[in-house]
């Protein structure tokens, strides 16, 4: 962007600032630390002028929003026309408490919605089986069958609300309770929309709930894919996350590199069926965190944006340029949030959503101030919806697309992001692609060491977490309410599971069983034959139970 | 007689939530100060742990859990330490775990509770001071 002869004249410029300005002021006020360096571990320098982007090529490299390379966004006017979804994961106890919380958060303003599930949803027990003693509706709502998920989407019409679902070895499932619900409030399947989460790759190494082995996790992620772009054209298959693997310790290079080679996976294995490349790509979503290093951050969305659109085109030939946009949903940071002096997790919050935002993200969720405590109150809750409507309305930031695009800093770092990523990216293809990592413990050691040296790093007060290891409050008494689950939602819950199974037509429920159990040995598409059994109220845990038996269950490869 | 056998300590994970960050930041700083430290996985019952604390001959037990679970399984996992004999085994917890169920948790004979943010130093301190003697 600089001619050379200007670039010259800076260099010098700055050589010489070096050697007078700077020693003489060092001498008043020497500089905190001998070295400054971001989560990433990447040296920050001094000053950032010119030099550091006089590669850089305005059209080639950042281009318009809206277009190719997509770096300053994936759409031409982003928060001038439509702000990002604010969008907040929730679910507790039953459907019935969870329907509530989904409604309060609707008439405070958030415009979509996010489910979280209970333990035993996740790992695809029924609420009334062995496993799920103690959990349930604890740390999520629990969905036992079709009848939880109706009662949960009462009154919310399908078709005027998108809904994602956290969910992932049982998201077959859970989609087609989704869509069942759709069928029943005669909503046409083309306008249902949302996301299921369904991003099996990186439950191996980040989130680790884990059901079935890799291959067969693949091939239920894929299912949902290829289904997807058939039938269901506004649902995002799949939510490519970084989120879980930032959060189980990795650095924010890490998340992006190990994010960017899930998707990878799931275009190849999607391709391998048969699709073509356009046929779904432009359906692929991602999930990131923000995390606490605000320009770190802002430069990993950015960098996403740009290497996603780049491997789209390069490494698998995409024509549509939609095929190429990275559209993502940020999460602020649950692990960077302090059990002491909750409220402090508000400003904590604040400035990450910020990130978020300066990083052009599509949608958003805020944590809530008491997340290091337990799960949200109502209170809280509204708390971190205001901050993202504050940031909407009242920052000014909207005004204007990618405004910190151009920054030499911030245009440094976003290259030095893409960089350091593309050589992950390049050791993990030599490694014989993603599965062939997971199986030599790679994700898993290189996250288990990152979050080794960041709890170092706090112990040994090389990093000052306000209110944890410095400014803290001797015998501080909890200043907030806690959320506490009540104990009668697991009776309630297993009470109603009992009913469904006494109530339905169980000649049906096995016949349902066992297509499905034909169709998973016969390795098909399960979608239709989930479809079909939730709606005659096959439950959740007995379908799992049918997929359990084929695929056979993950053993966890524990990596220390 | 003063053994001089390493001490061996059993992370364990009960319950079905599988944040184990925690868990194998606390294993590795254990081990780091000189300890034996066996890590469970994720998803153990309070049979398997207690059969693995068994098996392991373990002088003490970290359990790990964030999933709010801990009052329907520490009690279970207590109790079987009882039934098998390991009652001079030394029980540490840590996790998301409301202040308000401490008191419930110690009287289960549950040494210490640790909360979200604890230095590792401060865990390493009290295992040393609290190891069970062996005889």
């Amino acid at each position: 962007m600089f001619d050379d002869e200007k670039i010259n004249e800076i260099k010098r410029e700055r050589e010489r600032w070096e050697k007078t300005t700077v020693p003489k002021w060092i001498r008043q006020c020497p500089e905190c630390k001998s070295e400054f360096r971001n989560h990433s571990g990447m040296l920050i320098k001094r000053v950032y002028t010119p030099e550091d982007i006089k590669a850089l090529d305005y059209l080639r490299d950042l281009g318009f929003p809206g277009e190719y390379p997509f770096l300053r966004g994936v759409h031409a006017t982003m928060y001038r026309g439509r702000l990002w979804t604010m969008r907040m994961f929730a679910g507790y106890g039953t459907a019935e408490q969870t329907n509530k919380r989904f409604k309060y958060l609707l008439k405070e303003g958030e415009t979509g919605l996010s489910t979280a599930f209970d333990y035993p949803t996740i790992m695809g027990y029924d609420s009334d089986h062995s496993m799920a003693k103690g959990e349930v509706g604890i740390c999520g709502v629990a969905i036992s069958s079709l009848k939880d998920m109706e009662i949960l989407f009462d009154g919310i019409p399908l078709d005027q609300v998108t809904t994602s679902m956290t969910i992932n070895g049982p998201a077959p499932m859970l989609l087609a309770m989704y869509v069942a619900v759709g069928d029943r409030q005669c909503v046409p399947r083309e306008k249902i929309g949302g996301t299921t989460q369904n991003d099996n790759l990186k439950e191996f190494f980040a989130q680790k709930l884990c059901i079935f082995p890799p291959k067969s996790s693949v091939k239920l992620t894929t299912d949902i894919i290829e289904y997807c772009a058939r039938h269901l054209p506004r649902w995002n298959p799949v939510s490519i996350s970084g989120y879980h693997i930032r959060e189980a310790g990795a650095t924010a290079l890490q998340e992006l590199a190990f994010t960017i080679y899930d998707g990878i996976a799931y275009v190849e294995s999607t391709i391998e069926r048969g699709l073509k490349v356009d046929d779904f790509a432009h359906r692929l979503s991602f999930f990131f965190a923000s995390h606490n290093d605000f320009f770190e951050e802002i430069a990993k969305f950015r960098a996403a944006r740009r290497l996603w659109a780049k491997i789209m085109k390069e490494r698998f030939h995409t024509k549509n340029p939609r095929s190429m946009w990275m559209r993502m949903h940020v999460q602020t940071s649950g692990c960077t949030l302090t059990a002491p002096q909750p409220l402090n997790n508000i400003t904590r919050t604040t400035i990450q959503a910020l990130a978020a935002v300066l990083g052009g993200t599509q949608s958003l969720h805020t944590n809530s101030f008491d997340e290091a405590l337990c799960l949200p109150t109502e209170e809280a809750v509204r708390v971190a919806l205001r901050t993202q409507q504050v940031i909407a309305h009242e920052s000014g930031v909207t005004n204007t697309v990618d405004p910190l695009a151009g920054s030499y800093y911030v245009e440094a770092l976003t290259n030095e992001m893409e960089e350091k990523a593309m050589e992950y990216i390049q050791k993990i293809d030599d490694m014989g692609g993603a599965i062939a990592a997971i199986e030599k413990g790679f994700f898993q050691k290189e996250i288990a060491d990152s979050a080794y040296r960041y709890q170092r790093e706090i112990d040994e007060k090389k990093r000052i977490i306000v209110g944890l290891n410095e400014y803290t409050i001797e015998k501080e008494e909890c200043p907030i309410k806690l959320l506490r689950i009540d104990p009668k939602a697991e009776k309630e819950q297993i009470i109603r599971l009992q009913k469904v199974k006494r109530e339905r037509d169980n000649r049906k429920v096995k016949e349902a069983l066992e297509k499905l159990h034909y169709a998973t040995e016969k390795d098909e598409n399960l979608m239709p034959t989930v479809i079909e059994a939730v709606k005659v109220y096959v439950t959740l845990g007995e379908i799992t139970e049918v997929l359990r038996e084929v695929y056979g269950e993950y053993k966890e490869l524990i990596v220390i | 007689m003063q053994s001089t056998r390493k001490i061996r300590v059993l992370i364990a994970k009960p319950g079905l939530d599988s944040h184990d960050r925690g868990a194998k930041v606390v294993a590795r700083a254990l081990r780091d100060a000189g300890m034996e430290v066996i890590y469970t996985g994720l998803r153990q019952t309070p049979e398997q742990i207690v059969e693995t604390a068994l098996q392991e001959d373990v002088d003490v037990i970290g359990l790990s859990i964030l999933s709010g679970a801990h009052k329907a399984l520490f009690p279970r996992i207590m109790e079987l330490l009882k039934q098998k004999g390991l009652t001079d085994v030394m029980v540490f917890a840590g996790g998301i775990i409301p202040e308000e169920d401490i008191p419930e948790l110690k009287k289960l004979d549950i040494k210490e509770i640790f909360g979200p943010g604890t230095p590792t130093e401060t865990i390493i301190q009290f295992v040393l001071e609290n190891i069970p003697k062996r005889t």
